[in-house]
């Protein structure tokens, strides 16, 4: 079995007396792309966001073989663990190309930051016409694209992922569906939270759902997408 | 990255070196003209005009760039105007029979140690408001703000029993003027056969130091602190998940901002000398976010300008009201001072009307602006 660049044990996040997650352990291989599927108000974002330590939690998360659980959001930016907001999350005010500088804000390697811009402008060519455009007069779709991009130029090992398709049009949302597939290709490991269950068992390699902040059920993509219970909660059957 | 702050700097770097002498020149003698042709109470306008600048180029720090809206800046003032205060009078001498034995010569603290003193005294008054409202944005933090610079205030008020240290409500009095070396800024100066009167070089001082914040600003606004500010103010998860320290970079837009003020306060202090809690209400820190909000967020010659016109405006209105109305109706119907806070009432509405993203906004700002209105119609 391949080392786990994750591994989280017992996570619990508690808002006030209420608790969102009950203790869930979960890991993600080096290399493996692994989902997060359940309704709205799981504990899912909550997940992501203590994994970043945006959210106070309980429990132990390990990342890079390390206990990371005290570290602050932006030293484990600079270990390669790297969020991709909900909702988008670009720079309204900024311009493309300045959003994807400050995705670089950590790294003091000019030469590779500017590599890693053209690799970024490869995989994505819209952005590379839209460089001077403010981001907030993008669409919705050129949105999420550029907030993925963004994370890409802090080299991230661990990609986390929260509803990339959220109030995308369908064709927006494959698009970037490929853009994830093509960041893993290159290595990169990805903890995707998705809604569209569908989608996302297609995508990734394994999957966990989330139910009422607990993990109910885990296994491979392929047969999460034959269970007849996640059949017929998630995927309308 | 950065491509406002860039820009200023180019641009001021290809205008013609005539310009900047012209420029220069007519800054040199401002005073003069003024003083010849509206009399002294205009160059003493101009130099509280100085003073507002800093105070608003300060308070564009944390309103401006970080987004943090701030409505007790006021207090930041007071502690630089507090501190140069008891540091250049006798005051704590006549009260601390400790503190008269240890300076016989009485307290007279030099410019250039008082200054920077009162700008770290004020930055660390300014870590202590941000630290405990790191989590608070908008009206909440606005609310925090303005209970702060109420705190300060009171305290100024009360801090005389039972150790007297401000003198309370009655203030501080016999304050030295400033002196730089050997020169008194309170009394008129020979210099080079030319008279050149107190208030004349109060404006020269506060002009230099208009300068250096301005110099500060721009630095600053185009540096990597700067587009981390402009990133919390964007949105804050994202700016986290940049690897931004929010925490730390959002205490230093406190710090930094309230050291401005405090360098203001200091120069305050030293140009009044006197200072009293009376000077630092809620409506003086209502008008330095009006400055600031009027001119344009975020953009320093915008800044500039809100803090000229709105120390400049209500006096000209208080100079007009009475000769105009006397001029229309044969007599002064409305009292002038009444008049004179409702016309500049109105200005701002007006203004805020017609200019929502202030006066001189910043280029991308207005843009934006124009394109939410497209939307909207």
């Amino acid at each position: 079995m391949a080392k786990a660049v994750l591994d989280v044990l017992n996570l619990e996040v508690h808002y006030g007396g209420i608790a969102a997650v009950k203790g869930i352990s979960f890991a993600v291989e080096e290399g493996e792309m692994v989902c997060l599927i359940g309704a709205n108000g799981a504990g899912k974002t909550s997940t992501l966001k203590a994994l970043v330590r945006m959210l106070p939690s309980r429990g132990e998360i390990h990342y890079g073989g390390a206990r990371v659980d005290h570290d602050e959001s932006h030293v484990l930016v600079g270990k390669g663990l790297a969020l991709v907001p909900e909702g988008r999350g670009v720079f309204a005010r900024m311009s493309v190309a300045e959003n994807l500088a400050m995705g670089a804000y950590l790294r003091r390697d000019a030469a590779g930051v500017q590599k890693d811009l053209e690799e970024v402008y490869a995989l994505l060519p819209r952005l590379r016409e839209r460089q001077r455009q403010l981001a907030g007069t993008l669409s919705g779709g050129e949105q999420q694209m550029l907030a993925i991009g963004r994370a890409l130029m802090g080299r991230p090992r661990l990609l986390l992922l929260d509803e990339p398709s959220m109030g995308l049009a369908p064709i927006m949302v494959q698009r970037v569906f490929e853009l994830i597939r093509a960041i893993a290709e290159r290595g990169v490991s990805i903890l995707l939270v998705e809604q569209n269950a569908r989608l996302a068992l297609e995508t990734c390699h394994r999957g966990y759902v989330m139910e009422s902040g607990l993990i109910t059920l885990a296994d491979t993509a392929a047969k999460l997408a034959a269970d007849p219970r996640v059949r017929a909660a998630y995927l309308g059957e | 990255m950065g491509q406002p702050g860039k820009n200023i700097m180019i641009q001021i770097n290809k205008k013609p070196w005539w310009g900047v002498v012209l420029v220069a020149v007519a800054l040199a003698v401002l005073p003069f003209i003024t003083g010849a042709a509206f009399g002294p109470a205009w160059v003493r306008v101009l130099d509280f005009a100085l003073l507002y600048v800093l105070l608003s180029l300060g308070l564009n720090i944390v309103v401006g760039y970080a987004g943090l809206l701030d409505l007790g800046y006021v207090a930041f003032y007071a502690v630089g105007a507090y501190l140069y205060a008891l540091a250049s009078s006798p005051h704590l001498i006549q009260n601390f029979p400790a503190i008269a034995a240890l300076f016989p010569a009485g307290l007279h603290g030099p410019i250039w140690l008082l200054l920077p003193a009162g700008a770290l005294l004020a930055g660390v008054f300014g870590v202590l408001l941000g630290a405990p409202t790191l989590r608070l944005r908008g009206d909440y933090l606005a609310i925090v703000t303005l209970g702060f610079g109420e705190i300060v205030r009171i305290f100024m008020n009360n801090l005389y029993r039972p150790v007297n240290i401000t003198n309370g409500a009655q203030g501080i009095t016999q304050i030295d003027g400033i002196h730089i070396g050997s020169l008194a800024l309170d009394r008129t100066q020979n210099i080079l056969g030319l008279a050149v009167p107190s208030l004349h070089l109060y404006y020269y001082l506060f002009l230099a130091l208009v300068l250096l914040i301005i110099v500060v600003s721009v630095r600053l606004e185009d540096s990597r602190i700067g587009r981390a500010w402009v990133a919390i103010r964007e949105d804050e998860v994202a700016a986290k998940a940049c690897g931004i320290n929010t925490r730390n970079v959002k205490l230093l837009a406190f710090a930094m901002g309230a050291s401005f003020g405090g360098v203001a306060g200091g120069l305050f202090a030293g140009f009044q000398q006197f200072v009293s809690p009376e000077s630092f209400q809620l409506i003086d820190s209502i008008m330095i976010l009006a400055m600031v909000v009027l001119g344009g967020m975020g953009h320093i010659p915008g800044v500039i300008l809100g803090s000229l016109l709105l120390t400049g405006l209500p006096e000209l209105f208080r100079y007009s009201a009475t000769p105009v109305q006397q001029m229309l109706f044969g007599k002064v119907l409305i009292d002038p001072e009444t008049l004179r806070m409702l016309l500049f009432g109105l200005t701002l509405v007006v203004v805020m009307l017609y200019r929502p993203a202030g006066l001189w906004p910043e280029k991308r700002r207005s843009r934006e602006l124009e394109q939410k209105r497209g939307e909207a119609a």
